[in-house]
């Protein structure tokens, strides 16, 4: 019988504690660290090893212990470069706040006007987020259903891709004119752009399941409900979350663009309105402050859904799979 | 059964007959034309030919995945649930399962529990040899120990007919010949029919009983050959003159059926 493929297969005493575990060398041990902390793991699994390590080896440990700390430094050296040359600027050439607000300013707006950023903020995520779970609900039922019957799919998957290609700006104003809540407008915007991806991906997703396991499940006689909960949505999970990343960063490009068209009318209170209202009002700093915030919510909602996908995958998808070499 | 109990080729109860089977695809390619077959209970027969020639049209036929254009396949007392395992080339494990989940899988599509079932499993596992790495994923297991969880899933419910079709194919030789001594003791001990596709002549002689040879364009049988070498075959067999007769006999039926083809 041929042994697992591991990386630790030449040392003595790893492979005889291996047989008394076989299982899972490609567990993580604090499943969710991901990015720069995993890179941490592994140099430090490195370093316990180096005694048997070879030149070559030796230098790839050192290489990856400095990536994994240059992936935080270089980053934040940058920032204060930039941050530091801006405030600089501002101070120096006595640029007027109402035409490039300092770098402390904009702090200081943030801190002071909280109590207008949080509510806003807020109002902004639930957008976001609602647009996004219905999003979710929307391209999943609209997927299972073209799967499941080739006449819906030839029956609407034109149409779509007509409300996927149409600019959701030039359909914003209509939906004002025709839905009376200001919100579910708002709503029905991000939700038209950030559905096609998880529709498209899931669609995708579902159909790739591998033929002869579809033949194997025919054989035994599995239902319809059997296949697509044990195999075609197992198989669209890895595609489903591709879907769902894209979708996350359209739902709040969808709710910032809908608060812009649709806040207009005065009952939008989103980051998006308030940025508005500020560059009206010449308030740069404010403005400013909301989009660093608008920026923050990007880069969480990106951050949350890697990492669903990571804890979702990483056991058994290529896409977690960690090479050593 | 058993090897002591099993009957001479030719005397035992018949478990499948395929009768004057062809299958046309698209009204134009005859992928399989003519094919009769009488599978009996015990029989390891191997279906040998070049690339086209029908073998796992008929595999698949046999396995009601696509229907015959002309002719029947009849089971002997009707096809039951768990009758049948299949093993294809690949190991066709689902990657998120785990090795026991993935054995699992054809009691779980007939809406048995795993603990109703975990023996069987277990048993099926320890025959094939993984029973240290049922909690593994698939990914985390060498080509040959995939092919033994798909072995083992196909054993599981202890089916009547077992179709294998060239699943040791994408293997490399020393785990190949190794993978063809455990499938031999493996039926030894569980004594099911077997139906093998492949097209290595050695592969076929050293596995089988019944040896049937065909040929491409169109798909169709050329000549069938018994290998008389008891079971169980050991590694010494691939050395002996009986096999060495038998691997002629085969390679120069199918080399007549290309001279015919060209």
């Amino acid at each position: 019988m041929s042994s697992p493929i591991t990386p630790e297969q030449g040392s003595g005493q790893l492979t005889q504690s291996r047989i008394d575990q076989p299982v899972d060398p490609l567990a993580d041990p604090v499943p969710g660290h991901i990015g720069g902390q995993m890179y941490d793991q592994i140099s430090s699994q490195d370093a316990e090893k180096t005694n048997g390590l070879d030149v070559e080896e030796e230098r790839r440990a050192r290489q990856a212990r400095i990536v994994s700390i240059a992936r935080w430094a270089l980053p934040s050296l940058l920032l204060v470069i930039l941050v530091g040359s801006w405030q600089a600027y501002v101070t120096l050439a006595e640029v007027p706040h109402y035409i490039l607000p300092s770098p402390v300013r904009i702090a200081q707006t943030l801190v002071q006007d909280w109590g207008i950023l949080w509510p806003a903020l807020l109002a902004t995520a639930r957008l976001t987020f609602l647009a996004l779970l219905f999003a979710i609900i929307g391209g999943l039922l609209l997927a299972v259903a073209f799967t499941q019957s080739k006449w819906a799919e030839l029956a609407m998957f034109p149409y779509a891709v007509i409300l996927q290609v149409t600019p959701v700006v030039a359909i914003a104003p209509l939906l004002q004119i025709y839905v009376d809540s200001a919100f579910v407008a708002a709503l029905l915007c991000a939700w038209l752009v950030a559905f096609f991806p998880i529709l498209a991906n899931t669609t995708i997703g579902l159909k790739s399941a591998d033929h002869n396991l579809r033949d194997l499940f025919r054989i035994y006689g599995a239902s319809r409900w059997q296949t697509l909960r044990l195999l075609t949505g197992p198989s669209a999970l890895p595609f489903f979350l591709g879907g769902l990343k894209i979708a996350g960063g359209l739902a709040l490009i969808g709710a910032v663009v809908a608060e812009f068209v649709i806040g207009r009318a005065g009952t939008g209170l989103g980051l998006a309105s308030t940025l508005l209202e500020a560059s009206y009002r010449f308030n740069f700093g404010r403005l400013y402050a909301a989009l660093i915030l608008i920026s923050l919510m990007g880069v969480a909602i990106f951050g949350l859904m890697s990492l669903i996908s990571y804890l979702l995958l990483f056991r058994w998808h290529e896409s977690a799979l960690k090479r050593e070499s | 059964m058993t090897s002591s109990a099993r009957e001479p080729l030719g005397q035992r109860p018949e478990l499948l007959r395929m009768s004057r089977i062809g299958k046309t695809f698209g009204g134009q390619v005859v992928a399989l034309n003519d094919l009769s077959l009488s599978v009996q209970q015990g029989d390891f027969i191997s279906l040998l030919g070049p690339s086209g020639c029908g073998k796992s049209t008929a595999l698949r036929l046999i396995a009601n995945l696509i229907q015959p254009t002309a002719g029947s396949i009849e089971w002997q007392g009707g096809q039951g649930e768990g009758d049948l395992g299949v093993v294809f080339q690949e190991p066709t494990l689902m990657p998120w399962a785990r090795v026991k989940d993935n054995v699992w899988l054809p009691f779980r599509l007939r809406g048995q529990s795993y603990s109703s079932v975990a023996d069987k499993i277990e048993r099926a596992l320890s025959l094939v040899g993984l029973q240290d790495f049922k909690d593994a994923f698939p990914r985390e297991l060498s080509g040959g120990m995939k092919m033994r969880v798909s072995i083992a899933r196909a054993l599981v419910t202890r089916p009547r007919l077992i179709l294998m079709d060239e699943p040791f194919a994408a293997l490399d030789e020393i785990t190949r010949h190794k993978l063809n001594n455990d499938l031999l003791s493996l039926r030894e001990s569980i004594g099911c029919t077997v139906i093998f596709v492949t097209h290595s002549v050695f592969e076929s002689v050293f596995l089988s009983d019944r040896i049937v040879v065909m040929a491409a364009s169109p798909g169709r049988v050329v000549g069938e050959l018994t290998v008389d070498a008891p079971y169980p075959r050991s590694d010494a067999f691939r050395t002996s003159a009986e096999y060495a007769a038998s691997a002629s006999e085969a390679s120069a039926m199918l080399v007549r059926a290309m001279e015919h083809a060209a």
